[in-house]
């Protein structure tokens, strides 16, 4: 069994904890240098307001309703997002944390799932203070869907099992979703999948594997699977987010040094900024994370660290020096690290960036070293041309004035309350 | 003898105290006693030294750190640095820092953080016999109260007072 844990508009929500005025009124949260839109309040969506737009666009409406902006403030979201899977890993047997605002708990073995899923939403929602939404079900996907009913009907207060469904009910509700949110149908796939005919969830669902792998690859031919309820994707499969791209793996054997640990994040930034330029985005911040084995009986420790991006970037040395930087501020001795993972947050089509004037970013002369390396890579095996990770030094000074102060990890910044 | 170095001897004596059979700085020395007496001990994993080990040898405490003392639940406390001098009378001081922990339910008599007309307030709680109201410690300001209709939200409360003094 499985329960898919996300954060109910986390940025927003993140910036509300400490700002008791704001919890009625909209906020949206900004990228890089104030940009695009990275993430908005219920308030906000409901006028209308996309994802991505860009600021200047959106500033009057903004004024006119009495929303307020915010330029994104990674620490206190990666602070957050830690509180979250800390709270997870404390009553759920496996968590495997998905991205910023998204953990897969594995509930195998628990006697009443639905119910500390109840517990396990009530308890962040009253330790954290962001409200989430959790979704079970037999499979990753399944448990995806489930978060995706929870999310979308109130009445179910945030916690829903898809599994508990009878069959009857199970194809209404899933005739009546859209197949591009099953996790993994990008809009490409949709598009396709609808010219075959599969516009539901249902549909795809009930379509032939077989021919599900011959036209889409064995990945979606799993997805069917998982559909009908057999855990066949694991976590690491990867299978690419809509906003964010990760590279993440299980070691081995246990990682006690920050050498070790540094090595393996390297080599994860350059996958993972490798994915990123197939994509064709750019991000926004790397999260880096590390955890302990949580089925060994050892001291436990879980960290993770979003360092942002000064102009968003899709350049493996930056992605790879900010990771790495991550890390290092992370890392305690004396654990053993079971599993670590490069996060990119916050993805933007390419063509939308715009220079910083100062900033060591994406050159076009860094952008064509940057293809030579992929094709190198391509022709002639992976890790042919791999990256040192030393010696860039990435300008972090993000323009401060829309930033939320860093409530939760600087002293001079602590938020006031009146005597 | 098993294969990773485990001593386990059979506990025969009822009367050795069970807190000794727990103590760290035993598992360092050999079995002593006479052959009717012993007690099971999972010993070090790692190889043992050779040499009479210490008394104090693998009972090292690490440094007291403030950190576990006063934070009990990391992922739920928060700190915040307090303006205003209302609660004086409750040893809080203008500027000093507040640890406060959400996961504690607020009872009669607790210091909480609350919100307050959109803001944090740091007051002591009064909750008795239905009634509901903020108190400060300071005659100057008066309780605050809520009627029918407005609610206490509480942020969380508050556990530790950090005061520096002019030092």
């Amino acid at each position: 069994m499985y329960a898919l844990c996300d954060a109910n508009n986390f940025y927003a929500s993140a910036e509300r904890i400490m700002r008791p005025d704001l919890r009625k009124r909209g906020v949206l949260v900004l990228g890089n240098n104030e940009g695009c839109i990275v993430a908005r309040s219920a308030e906000v969506k409901a006028l209308g307001i996309k994802m991505g737009q860009p600021w200047f666009q959106v500033k009057d409406m903004a004024r006119q309703h009495g929303i307020v902006a915010f330029a994104s403030n990674y620490a206190l979201y990666a602070d957050i997002s830690d509180r979250i899977v800390t709270v997870l890993r404390d009553m759920a047997p496996c968590v495997e944390p998905y991205s910023i605002d998204e953990s897969f708990c594995l509930l195998g073995g628990v006697a009443e799932p639905e119910r500390l899923c109840r517990e396990m939403k009530q308890r962040i929602e009253r330790w954290v203070g962001v409200p989430v939404c959790l979704g079970l079900g037999r499979s990753r996907s399944r448990s995806k869907l489930a978060n995706f009913i929870a999310k979308r009907n109130a009445e179910f207060e945030g916690v829903f099992n898809i599994d508990a469904l009878q069959p009857h009910e199970e194809l209404a509700r899933l005739s009546n979703i859209e197949v591009g949110e099953v996790w993994g149908v990008g809009s490409r796939y949709a598009k396709r999948l609808g010219e075959l005919g599969i516009l539901s969830v249902a549909d795809l669902q009930a379509a032939d594997v077989e021919f599900i792998r011959q036209q889409f690859g064995v990945v979606l031919a799993r997805t069917v699977q998982e559909l009908r309820g057999i855990p066949c994707i694991g976590i690491e499969a990867q299978i690419p987010h809509k906003q964010q791209i990760m590279c993440s793996r299980s070691f081995g054997r246990p990682v006690l040094t920050l050498e070790e640990l540094e090595q393996a994040v390297v080599t994860y930034s350059a996958r993972a900024a490798e994915k990123l330029r197939e994509d064709g985005s750019v991000a926004q911040g790397v999260m880096v994370f590390a955890y302990t084995s949580p089925f060994r009986d050892i001291p436990q420790y879980s960290g993770s660290r979003v360092i942002p991006l000064v102009t968003a970037s899709q350049d493996t040395r930056l992605i790879t020096a900010a990771a790495v930087a991550g890390v290092r501020h992370l890392y305690r001795p004396g654990f053993q690290y079971a599993k670590a993972g490069v996060m990119l947050l916050d993805l933007l089509p390419q063509e939308i960036v715009q220079g910083d004037l100062f900033a060591a970013g994406d050159s076009k002369r860094s952008r064509s070293l940057m293809a030579t390396v992929d094709r190198l890579n391509k022709e002639m095996g992976r890790g042919t041309v791999i990256f040192a990770g030393q010696g860039i030094r990435p300008r972090w000074a993000m323009k401060q004035g829309m930033k939320s102060p860093a409530y939760t990890t600087s002293w001079k910044e602590l938020r006031i309350v009146r005597a | 003898m098993d294969s990773i170095g485990k001593t386990t001897l059979t506990f025969v004596d009822d009367t050795i105290p069970e807190k000794l059979l727990n103590a760290p700085w035993l598992a360092a020395l050999a079995p002593a006693g006479d052959p009717g007496t012993s007690i099971r001990l999972p010993l070090y994993q790692d190889a043992v030294r050779a040499g009479w080990p210490s008394p104090a040898a693998g009972y090292e405490e690490a440094r007291l750190d403030l950190n576990e003392h006063i934070i009990q639940r990391p992922e739920a406390t928060f700190l915040l640095r307090v303006q205003g001098r209302s609660m004086e009378g409750a040893k809080i001081s203008e500027g000093d820092v507040l640890v406060c922990d959400r996961a504690i339910t607020p009872v009669h008599g607790h210091v909480v953080i609350a919100e307050v007309n959109g803001d944090f307030c740091v007051k002591t709680l009064w909750k008795r016999g239905g009634t509901v109201k903020l108190l400060s410690a300071n005659p100057k300001y008066p309780p605050i109260t809520f009627e029918d209709g407005s609610e206490l939200v509480i942020f969380g409360v508050v556990t530790w007072i950090l005061h520096k003094t002019p030092s």
